[in-house]
């Protein structure tokens, strides 16, 4: 074993603290609303013995699933909102692949995630180019699962807010179409879901910055060498 | 025909109807626009002064069912006189001229009385191959359809062919089959369903009577009156949906007692009609009441939305049988597979660089942390 220089590694405040309970809420009601989301499309059998007014754990399934979609939505909105104050790991330009270098780090990116090439340049320390490009496809699907979610809801509610979505129905020809595009898209999250999470150790294990406890204290780590070439 | 229309009073009695008989259709009607007992005078002082409108009931790509809802009115009262008392004036199923008498009747109404009768339309239009699918006294549907529909005071489309297509309308739709809105720029009133409830269709046409004005109606052009509501919503069998009980097979236990029938294809969640509060045959009953899931007739589309037993449409391109789930779950199954191979497969060839990472990593002397503080 040659006895090289050991690298050395600065402390970088990535996700600050909104950007962080922004993950965590929208991690546990998106898990919350795929579980109550597939239960309501494919209800099981439970307590089969009992008359209807014994019972009520299907209106709670729903329940759940309304009540997690307007956390869902609103913890949504806070998010576009900190993309244009937030430090600059959580602002827009991390999402939206603009520029000549974000698009040469996705191709990297893709180069050590499906070709297994080894990192030969350093990456983001915030998300890396794919991963926000990635992040900014999620945020359609929320917008989307928003709209023919709330859509849905509107027949169920007087209440202004989901009444305004009731547009959303005449454009997909009915409420049977918006369901089926809503419960299509469910498995958009299921899948994104496994992704990410592999994702994450796989760049923790391969980076070795701390992309895992990141999203939990906020640091990532930066070579002191990678620091002095870049500035971002 | 006179110079001046009678008025619907008068029309009624020259058919021999009684004022008595003239009152209770005014309280029929009344009770069918859900105006209460103060609001019949009203009823009566416009059926005695407004004239009686002529009605031109057109007949497309159809089937009739809606005709024979409309003649099974609940209330034989009100159908009768509808019948009896607006001025019928061409409708292919029950006038009595036929051939050219038949058309001279249609020609005269439209000339005559441009701007001021209704137009009902029964059926969609097929716009396909200049409208050669539907050719009625050697004049295509649509040619028929812009000529009435120019003058008329109000359009009601009838039943889901006029309203959305209905199943001419499915695909592939070879003759291109139109709802009736698509095809006109004036304002129509849908009535949707695959027949539309009769009580529904006679509260529309009463409507228009006795306000003089259309119902309100919804984004869909629907009456919002009879369409505002879930069929789900006014179910009967809706507190076994919130309990979680649920038919599992048509010959099941569950099935007996009368559970929900959502997991067998119940589209009464997805569907807007008054089936669960008008019933169907004078209030008898409804599919769901038989014990049948709503098969959403009323909704745009709903041929292209099977199969009617399954909950879920099938997924385009996957066969009949698969649903979004079947092919979520191995796309679901696909991503984790990828994932396990992955995490194998970087092991074996990222082995360079994880010893590198492990070079670049500081050894920690055991001695010297214990001889530490800790």
């Amino acid at each position: 074993m040659t006895a090289e220089q050991k690298a050395l590694y600065n402390r970088v405040y990535v996700w600050e603290f909104p950007v962080r309970l922004y993950h965590w809420l929208n991690g546990i009601t998106v898990t919350l609303l795929i579980i109550s989301g597939f239960l309501i499309g494919n209800p099981i059998r439970l307590f089969y013995a009992n008359e209807a007014y014994q019972q009520y754990w299907f209106g709670t399934v729903r329940f759940i699933h309304f009540v997690s979609a307007y956390i869902f939505f609103f913890n949504f909105l806070v998010r576009i909102y900190w993309g244009f104050v937030g430090n600059t790991f959580a602002r827009w330009s991390n999402f939206i692949p603009l520029k000549k270098k974000q698009w040469r780090e996705i191709g990297q990116v893709l180069k050590v995630d499906i070709l297994l090439a080894d990192p030969s340049e350093r990456m983001s320390v915030g998300h890396n180019s794919l991963a926000g490009f990635v992040y900014f496809l999620t945020f359609l699907a929320f917008a989307f699962q928003s709209l023919t979610g709330f859509a849905l809801y509107s027949a169920n509610s007087t209440s202004f807010f989901p009444r305004l979505f009731t547009w959303v129905i005449p454009l997909f020809g009915g409420d049977m179409a918006v369901r089926q595009w809503h419960h299509v898209f469910m498995w958009f999250f299921i899948v994104f879901i496994i992704i990410h999470l592999y994702l994450v150790f796989y760049h923790d294990y391969i980076e070795g910055r701390g992309t895992t406890s990141s999203m939990v204290g906020g640091w990532k780590f930066e070579k002191d060498e990678d620091l002095k070439n870049s500035n971002d | 025909m006179p110079e001046k229309m009678p008025t619907m009073r008068e029309a009624i009695e020259s058919k021999g109807y009684s004022r008595r008989d003239f009152l209770r259709y005014c309280s029929a009607a009344a009770a069918i626009v859900g105006l209460e007992t103060l609001g019949i005078p009203k009823v009566v002082r416009a059926f005695e002064t407004k004239p009686r409108p002529p009605v031109i009931w057109l007949h497309f790509q159809e089937c009739t069912c809606c005709s024979e809802s409309f003649i099974r009115s609940t209330h034989p009262i009100v159908a009768d006189v509808i019948f009896d008392y607006l001025s019928l004036d061409y409708t292919e199923t029950l006038m009595a001229p036929s051939g050219f008498q038949a058309e001279k009747s249609y020609k005269d109404t439209i000339t005559k009385y441009a701007g001021q009768y209704i137009l009902l339309i029964e059926g969609s239009v097929p716009a396909g191959n200049d409208g050669v699918y539907c050719m009625i006294g050697g004049r295509s549907a649509e040619a028929i359809l812009q000529e009435a529909a120019r003058d008329a005071a109000a359009v009601i489309a009838w039943g889901s062919c006029a309203s959305n297509g209905c199943v001419q309308n499915a695909k592939p739709n070879p003759t291109n089959a139109t709802p009736i809105h698509k095809l006109i720029d004036k304002p129509v009133i849908n009535v949707p369903g695959c027949p539309p409830i009769a009580d529904v269709m006679t509260g529309v046409i009463t409507h228009l009577l006795v306000f003089g004005t259309t119902p309100d109606l919804d984004s869909q052009g629907r009456p919002k009156e009879f369409y505002s509501r879930r069929v789900h919503d006014t179910c009967y069998r809706r507190p076994y949906y919130d309990a979680g009980l649920f038919v599992e097979s048509f010959d099941d236990e569950n099935a007996r007692k009368g559970y929900c029938l959502y997991k067998v294809g119940c589209r009464g969640p997805v569907t807007y009609n008054a089936c669960a509060v008008t019933r169907w045959n004078g209030g008898v009953s409804y599919p769901i009441q038989s014990g049948h899931g709503c098969i959403g007739c009323s909704e745009n589309g709903f041929w292209d939305n099977g199969p009617f037993y399954q909950h879920l449409a099938s997924f385009p391109g996957f066969g009949i049988e698969s649903t979004a789930d079947t092919v979520g779950t191995v796309i679901g199954l696909g991503a984790a597979a990828g994932v396990t191979a992955h995490a194998v497969a970087t092991n074996i060839r990222k082995r360079r660089l994880i010893k590198k990472l492990k070079d670049e990593s500081v050894e920690i002397n055991d001695d010297d942390n214990e001889g530490g503080n800790s």
